[in-house]
């Protein structure tokens, strides 16, 4: 007995001060393998006495589970400090950059476009198109301007042959004219677009864009369009509160035609929506003309609803603080870059129109 | 339109205050653009010090001064003054100045080699008093601190401009303003007084206005005034005359114009000894020509109306005079025109000619024919009170008659309209101060419409008089209406908006450029496209409308490279034009890619963009948009724009003849024509309008969802193939093979040259072998190497790589 506890505190003793995880395992087949000193011991067993045995037996197990446990213990002991030296070795930097992020931008036009969108979803209309190229017909004529018209001295137009009957349309109002044209009544639409005048300077620009609204039903009145408006323009400005004034103006396809104008002020050479003593134009709109509704066939005496213009480029400037609007059409990567958005920053109204 | 508030109380009985005015005007449409004095010459001159004060280094009775205006940065002045000094307070006037004592204008200038910018005054020169030994010295306590502002105090009645929307002529008028302002309670519009004229003689000047097709004119009245004596008109004229933004010229036509802006009724005013003996009114004709009131000399097209007498043309009626009847000092007998001229015929003339004159400008839009008399009356009244002379009885011609326009209007569409009510009596009261004559019948009220209001020709015109008098601000805010009618957006509008943001998710900012470019880039995209010429384009390189968006995207992307940048990606997506006629137009996107990858990565290898960039971009943004992946199929014939062995078409599948997309290098010849300095450029490009619209929704077109848990093997095979043999038609081979059994196949290594025989290459695949009935076992696998092996080299003639 006394020879078998002595192994088991040599052994004890050699694997608290071994640190190889090579020469544990020996250790550990010197003691347990086939004729390992234990096993022998074990062994042993069966050619003495019954209460020796016993004795013995008991003595052994508890040797055995001891020296196991060491072993255990210690292999775990060496692991985790081998592991941990490794991993000491195997620190990086990582402060160095990532691999290089490719950012891409959405232009402000199209954001802001994908605002008005989203915003007039919500109230039930639906985007219509018209193409860049109009004929002379439906950009002036069908909407009560007809040739010798002083109001097409305010639109100066692109034609694109000698006797002006291909042009680039000057408004948006033309896709009134095709959407009423091509369907029946009730009509309730946006149509954003890029449209041409031929006047270039610093507030100017030969192409800008525009949204287009039209809404005609049976009791469609200017409650509605104020209404509506209002409405449109305290969701973009993304503000409780909007000061706004309806103005009366003129435009030969509306009548009664107003102009609106929001308040604001300057503030830290900020200009402020909504609030102040400033007006500042926005947009122009009114109930559509009855000539209008009778040049598309639509019958004035069943039918009556409001249109409205608003000038995209400039809500965007407004709401995002761009002063030129020259460079939203030059390309300047910095630009591009500063004023840009996110494209997984999709205008919607449930997570909000921007971030 | 511009007046003083002064001159609108000439017809207007008010007790509103100048805000209150301008208020009640832009409520009621005529809208305020500003209310300031009128601008000086004056205004140019500032309070200044001189800082210091050096001689001049070419001569010695010169002085160099830098002046301090109240501007950031003092200014340099060679003075000639003896008493400029350092610390003195005196006026400078900038270049572009006109001094009062010589009218001259100043500019920069070089005074011996030395640049002034400006000059220093004296007294004399601004005409304060005959002091002209040096420049002003301003008091210091008075002008320490008003350094930078203006010395003349302006002291003009203020201004009132409005834009008048052109469906309002009787607003380019005093007295039509004052009518809406009084019809908005305002005030009271004055009662015209009766004229006590008193005529003498008769207009002793025949007028015949011909009866012609395109006769421009139908009433032609006038009157002679003999023994005029013209001359400067007294200052209350001239105060008027300015307060306009004009120059006084003299008394006569002073008059004319004052009554012009006071009524709104042109007049024109003749020597009557310069007319040959009489007046016809005609349409010219082709070739003939005067000389007009502008200086300038203007031949004429047939249909013009022209004035006339026997010598030839005298003026284009209601547009401009000519020389050689107008006006001088010595004129002594004068002939007055009051005429009507139909807007149409105004229009087309001066749109020919190209003229824009104030009377013009009111004829096109429709003058009162009723104010014929009125106008000659009035100014008639003036002429006599300022140059005397004798007054004939009026001679009115005419050849048509006015005639009333009358509206039955219903009152309930008011309240249809606007969605308020406005009471019977206080609608007939608007309608009255308006100048309407209403009686009513029954529900119906019977309108008459005033002579100066051609805008207003049915029932929608007087619900809007009604409104804007009555204020906007009485129109309730209706809640928004839900209701929807359809869809917000139909396929392509999600496609675009799909497309959009997918491109940019791979890196690309989105530009916006013009929808026009210049047609010397245009013309290396446009293909078999017509070219659209614009007929009068902005500039003249942008005289086309572009038929692909490269042109302008290169064109911007050189600009961004010349800023310095060197990697860049840039797209837009907007349309493509493909012939003149509206609709002829694409969506589609066009993007380039300039530079490297991975520049100045301290862990990944750089390299020059290659199409196959490209290619990943523009095929995950399609199947990103809902495109199938596996449908989608590539060939390499490309426009010509792009270079012929690195560029590809993908075709939606295999069944499309046209491509809906293109990747790949651009064109060198390109590169070296637009001069662009990148080290690699790469573009590509969608149309969106090719895309064929998927009819079925998600919902409806998703497939069942199958999948195997059976074993699945990987077999990599390496083969000998013709170099020009497209990898695409390899992995097709492979495929149908067993399109159950073959799950995928990669393409991982591509290999020419060394131990590769000449114009062979060596491409290696790995498949991906997985059945959904069972484990195969090796004698499955080795039959289905076998078959590959075999059907690879029959349909393509490739050996198996041993």
């Amino acid at each position: 007995m006394s020879d078998i506890k002595k192994i088991k505190d040599d052994y004890i003793d050699k694997l608290n001060t071994e640190n190889n995880i090579e020469k544990v395992n020996n250790i550990k087949s010197e003691l347990f393998g086939k004729n390992g000193i234990i096993s022998n011991e074990f062994k042993k067993l069966g050619s003495i006495s019954v209460e020796e045995r016993k004795k013995l037996a008991s003595d052994l197990n508890n040797i055995k589970d001891e020296l196991q446990n060491k072993i255990s213990i210690k292999i775990q002991e060496i692991e985790t400090k081998e592991i941990n030296l490794k991993l000491e070795k195997e620190k990086i930097d990582v402060t160095l950059p990532e691999r290089n992020i490719e950012i891409g931008k959405i232009h402000p036009v199209s954001q802001v476009i994908d605002e008005i969108s989203s915003i007039f979803s919500e109230i039930g209309f639906s985007v219509e198109e018209g193409p860049d190229v109009e004929n002379e017909y439906n950009n002036f004529t069908a909407l009560n301007t007809p040739d010798n018209h002083p109001a097409r001295d305010m639109h100066d137009t692109f034609y694109l042959d000698n006797n002006k009957e291909l042009l680039l349309r000057t408004h948006t109002s033309p896709v009134q004219v095709r959407t009423m044209l091509k369907g029946k009544p009730p009509f309730k639409i946006i149509a954003p677009g890029r449209t041409y005048r031929s006047d270039s300077d610093q507030t100017h620009a030969p192409m800008f864009h525009q949204v287009e609204g039209l809404h005609i039903d049976k009791n469609i009145n200017m409650g509605h369009l104020k209404g509506c408006l209002n409405y449109f323009i305290k969701e973009f400005f993304e503000v409780d509160k909007i000061k706004m004034r309806f103005r009366p103006s003129h435009f030969p396809f509306t009548e009664p035609s107003a102009e609106v104008d929001i308040g604001y002020e300057i503030k830290n050479g900020k200009i402020v929506i909504g609030e102040g003593n400033k007006w500042l134009e926005i947009l122009g709109c009114g109930m559509v003309h009855p000539n209008v509704l009778k040049n598309v066939n639509v019958n004035p005496s069943k039918y009556q609803g409001y249109a409205f213009g608003i000038g995209i480029d400039r809500l965007g400037m407004l709401k995002y603080g761009i002063n030129d609007l020259r460079a939203f059409f030059e390309t300047d990567y910095r630009w591009l870059s500063h004023f840009g958005f996110d494209p997984l920053d999709v205008p919607s109204n449930y997570r909000g129109l921007s971030r | 339109m511009k007046f003083t508030v002064d001159w609108l109380k000439n017809h207007l009985d008010t007790k509103f205050n100048n805000n209150q005015i301008i208020d009640k005007l832009t409520n009621i449409g005529l809208e305020v653009e500003s209310f300031e004095s009128s601008t000086s010459e004056l205004d140019t001159f500032i309070v200044a010090k001189i800082i210091n004060a050096k001689t001049h280094p070419n001569a010695d009775r010169l002085k160099l001064c830098d002046v301090d205006v109240g501007s950031d940065k003092t200014i340099e002045v060679v003075c000639g003054a003896p008493n400029a000094k350092n610390g003195l307070l005196t006026v400078y006037a900038p270049p572009g100045s006109i001094i009062p004592k010589n009218q001259m204008k100043l500019s920069v200038s070089k005074i011996r080699g030395v640049t002034s910018y400006g000059m220093l005054c004296s007294e004399s020169e601004l005409l304060l008093s005959n002091e002209s030994d040096g420049i002003i010295e301003l008091k210091n306590n008075k002008y320490a601190n008003k350094i930078g502002e203006k010395y003349f105090k302006n002291t003009s009645e203020k201004v009132i401009d409005l834009s008048i929307t052109p469906n309002r002529p009787d607003c380019l008028g005093v007295r039509g303003i004052a009518r809406d302002l009084s019809a908005a309670g305002a005030g009271k519009l004055k009662i015209n007084k009766k004229s006590n004229l008193k005529y003498r003689g008769n207009q002793n000047i025949n007028v015949t206005i011909k009866k012609e097709k395109a006769q421009g004119c139908t009433i032609f009245g006038s009157c002679l005034i003999k023994g005029v004596t013209n001359k400067e008109s007294p200052k209350w004229l001239k105060d008027k005359i300015k307060s306009l933004g004009q120059k006084p010229i003299s008394a006569i036509v002073d008059i004319t114009n004052y009554v012009m802006f006071d009524l709104n009724r042109p007049l024109h005013a003749y020597d009557a000894d310069k007319i040959d003996n009489e007046i016809i009114v005609r349409s010219s004709s082709k070739g003939e020509s005067f000389e007009a009131l502008d200086n300038k000399k203007y031949i004429l097209e047939n249909d013009m109306c022209v004035i006339s007498d026997r010598s030839g043309v005298l003026g284009l009626g209601g547009i401009i005079g000519g020389t050689r009847s107008g006006t001088e000092y010595s004129t002594k007998n004068i002939l007055l025109e009051s005429a009507y001229f139909l807007p149409r015929s105004i229009r087309k003339t001066s749109k020919q000619l190209n003229i824009d004159t104030d009377a013009k400008f009111r004829f096109e839009r429709g003058i009162d024919p009723l104010s014929i008399e009125e106008g000659l009356i009035k100014a008639s009244e003036l002429i006599k009170q300022i140059c005397g002379g004798e007054i004939s009885n009026l001679d009115v011609k005419k050849i048509d008659n006015y005639k009333k326009t009358i509206i039955n209007f219903d009152p309930f569409l008011f309240e249809k309209t606007t969605g308020f009510i406005v009471e019977n009596k206080e609608l007939i009261k608007i309608l009255e101060k308006l100048g309407f004559n209403v009686t009513k019948n029954k529900k119906i009220f019977k309108l008459v419409v005033p002579s100066w209001r051609p805008d207003i020709t049915q029932s929608i015109d007087i619900v809007e008089e009604i409104v804007r008098i009555k204020g906007y601000e009485h129109i309730n805010t209706s809640e928004p209406i839900k209701t929807r009618l359809k869809p917000t957006l139909n396929y392509y509008q999600k496609l675009f908006h799909f497309l959009q943001r997918s491109v940019a998710s791979k890196g690309y900012l989105e530009t916006v450029t013009w929808s026009f470019t210049d047609s010397k880039i245009n013309q290396l995209f446009k293909e078999n496209d017509e070219e659209i010429s614009i007929v009068n384009p902005i500039s003249s390189d942008l005289n086309v409308l572009r038929n692909s968006i490269f042109p302008n995207l290169l064109f911007y992307l050189k600009k961004n490279l010349d800023r310095g940048f060197k990697d860049i990606s840039l797209f837009e997506i907007g349309p493509a034009f493909k012939g003149k006629n509206p609709g002829d137009q694409l969506t589609v996107i066009g993007a380039v890619k300039a530079g490297k990858v991975s520049r100045l990565s301290w862990n990944d290898k750089e390299r020059i963009v290659d199409a196959f960039d490209v290619k990943k971009d523009v095929i995950q943004s399609l199947c990103e948009a809902g495109i199938d992946k596996d449908d989608i199929v590539i060939d390499d014939k490309t426009p010509s724009y792009y270079h012929p062995g690195k560029s590809g078409g993908v075709y939606q599948n295999k069944n499309e003849k046209n491509a809906l997309a293109y990747f790949g290098e651009i064109h060198p010849n390109i590169i070296k024509k637009l001069d662009i300095k990148t080290e690699g450029l790469v573009i590509f490009e969608i149309c969106l309008d090719c895309i064929k619209e998927t009819k079925q929704k998600i919902k409806d077109s998703k497939s069942e969802y199958k999948f195997s848990d059976f074993q699945k093997s990987e077999r990599d095979f390496a083969f000998i193939i013709n170099k020009n043999f497209k990898s695409q038609e390899l992995v097709n081979i492979i495929k149908s093979v067993d399109n159950k059994l073959i799950k995928s196949v990669r393409v991982f290594d591509v290999f020419e040259g060394e131990n590769i025989p000449k114009g062979k290459k060596s491409i290696a695949v790995n498949v991906t072998i997985q059945s959904e009935e069972k484990t195969l076992n090796e004698n499955d696998l080795d039959n289905i190497n076998k078959l590959i092996i075999s059907s690879v080299e029959s349909k393509s003639g490739a050996k198996i790589r041993s």
